[in-house]
């Protein structure tokens, strides 16, 4: 591959699936499981943080021998709401609509653990581009398990995918609701987003080798 | 060797440095976009106040507002008087449509008499509106919206938005299978007293076609956000009754 390096495809690569930052280092949870009722928002949000965590990767990587060890911690936390505080101000002078879309995401965007993980443990010791690269393989990552969550929900629960009716009208009965098949309301709740969780841990550590551990 | 980055000086020097340079980002970003940023709310309250007199732009299934650059020509078009209640006082006051009901709904805590009552009359085919904002609180913070009715209280269209509710739960109030629910409910019940509407959980009218029952079908996992949406319509609507009751008798 020309455009990037063996080690810096595996940035991008590593975190989807062997190292993804949901189903194997456990974090981002909170907002896996709260917004991922509909597959819209679980895009949304997964672009969100993407945008925030590359941004906020290089910002830090760029200050990582001027930051004092010990006050770090809350440094990362100023840079990264600083700069969602800053993203927010502008959506809502130039493009409003937008800005109405992602304001209920921002607190999620700032109390993301995996944005604080990445600062944390790759930005503080690496260079900007491969710290860029990081950011968006975890980003990618954390989507990738935010729409495969919201896929089975919304179908599942609602019957819908990104809005469309693709199983029908449940009060007028079409579809697949013309023989009986009814939405599951559970799915809309939290704990079954953690029970989706659970389910692709389990797939994924079934057939990864690397990942079973040893009794 | 200790690291010059390690020493207390360092540290807090640091410490000041970043808090000044973040704080002055900050406040010359919220101070440069803030006319912009006020413009395109008050934009926004017109196009929230039309959509609920049903001037809009809705397509299949998802709530659309007329465009940005149309609303303030259409608000001119459609609202035809705006007026302030005070203490049973009606006044005419052409931007009541800014009124913060936040703020009027807190100095009301203390002393009642000092709310003041926007209310919108508007005309749209040839029937008057009366348009009326309501604020509440939903599950994570707060929750407002504008319903319109006829001079018998009975809803004729609703918008509702929200700050923060969880998306694709809550958040689905401003959705319009939730907002179109509201339009002909009766705000009164048989014999005339206000009894508002209540979002109500596992009701058995799911289409929504006994418009007399004052309930409307609630959102599944939305439950606080749906008492919210009754809470506020209930406290709010119900101060308008007078006038509405003035109405009749003239």
């Amino acid at each position: 591959m020309a455009l990037l390096s063996k080690k810096d495809t595996k940035l991008i690569t590593d975190p989807l699936l062997d190292n993804n930052p949901i189903t194997i280092q456990v974090l981002g949870i909170c907002s896996a499981l709260a917004i991922t009722a509909q597959l819209k928002a679980s895009i949304v949000m997964a672009l969100s943080v993407m945008a925030v965590l590359a941004i906020g990767n290089v910002v830090i990587s760029l200050m990582r021998n001027i930051i004092p060890s010990k006050i770090r911690i809350i440094v990362q936390l100023v840079v990264v709401a600083a700069l969602v505080i800053i993203v927010d101000q502008v959506l809502k002078a130039f493009s409003y609509e937008l800005s109405k879309t992602l304001s209920v995401f921002v607190g999620l965007i700032i109390t993301n653990c995996i944005i604080m993980g990445r600062f944390e443990a790759f930005a503080l010791a690496n260079g900007p581009w491969k710290s860029f690269l990081d950011g968006i393989g975890n980003a990618a990552g954390y989507g990738l398990i935010l729409v495969i969550v919201g896929f089975f929900r919304e179908l599942l629960g609602s019957g819908t995918l990104l809005g469309f009716k693709v199983l029908g009208d449940p009060i007028e009965k079409t579809g697949l609701y013309a023989l009986g098949y009814e939405n599951n309301g559970f799915m809309l709740l939290s704990p079954m987003a953690l029970i989706v969780v659970g389910i692709i841990i389990w797939v994924q550590r079934s057939r990864n080798e690397a990942l079973i551990e040893d009794h | 060797m200790e690291n010059r980055t390690d020493k207390n000086s360092y540290t807090i020097i640091f410490a000041i440095v970043m808090v000044f340079v973040v704080g002055a980002l900050l406040a010359f970003t919220a101070s440069s976009l803030k006319p912009r940023i006020a413009e395109n709310q008050r934009i926004e309250k017109q196009q929230n106040i039309l959509y609920a007199m049903g001037v809009n732009d809705n397509t299949e299934g998802s709530a659309v507002f007329v465009s940005t650059t149309d609303a303030p020509e259409l608000f001119e078009k459609y609202i035809t008087k705006q007026l302030v209640i005070e203490n049973g006082v009606t006044k005419e006051d052409s931007e009541a449509y800014l009124m913060d009901i936040k703020k009027e709904k807190a100095a009301a805590v203390s002393d009642p008499s000092k709310r003041r009552l926007p209310l919108f009359i508007g005309e749209k085919d040839g029937k008057t509106l009366y348009v009326i904002p309501i604020y509440g609180k939903g599950l994570w913070d707060a929750i407002w919206g504008y319903v319109s009715m006829d001079e018998n209280m009975i809803v004729q269209g609703a918008y509702f938005d929200h700050k923060g509710e969880t998306p694709g739960l809550g958040a689905n109030i401003k959705e319009r299978f939730f907002m179109d629910d509201f339009i002909g409910e009766h705000l009164l019940d048989a014999s005339g007293n206000f009894k508002g509407i209540t979002v109500a959980k596992g009701n058995a009218d799911p289409k929504n076609e006994d418009k007399t029952d004052n309930e409307v079908d609630a959102i599944a996992g939305a439950t606080i956000t749906g008492n919210g949406v009754t809470a506020m319509i209930k406290s709010d609507l119900k101060l308008y009754k007078p006038y509405f009751d003035n109405l009749k008798n003239n």
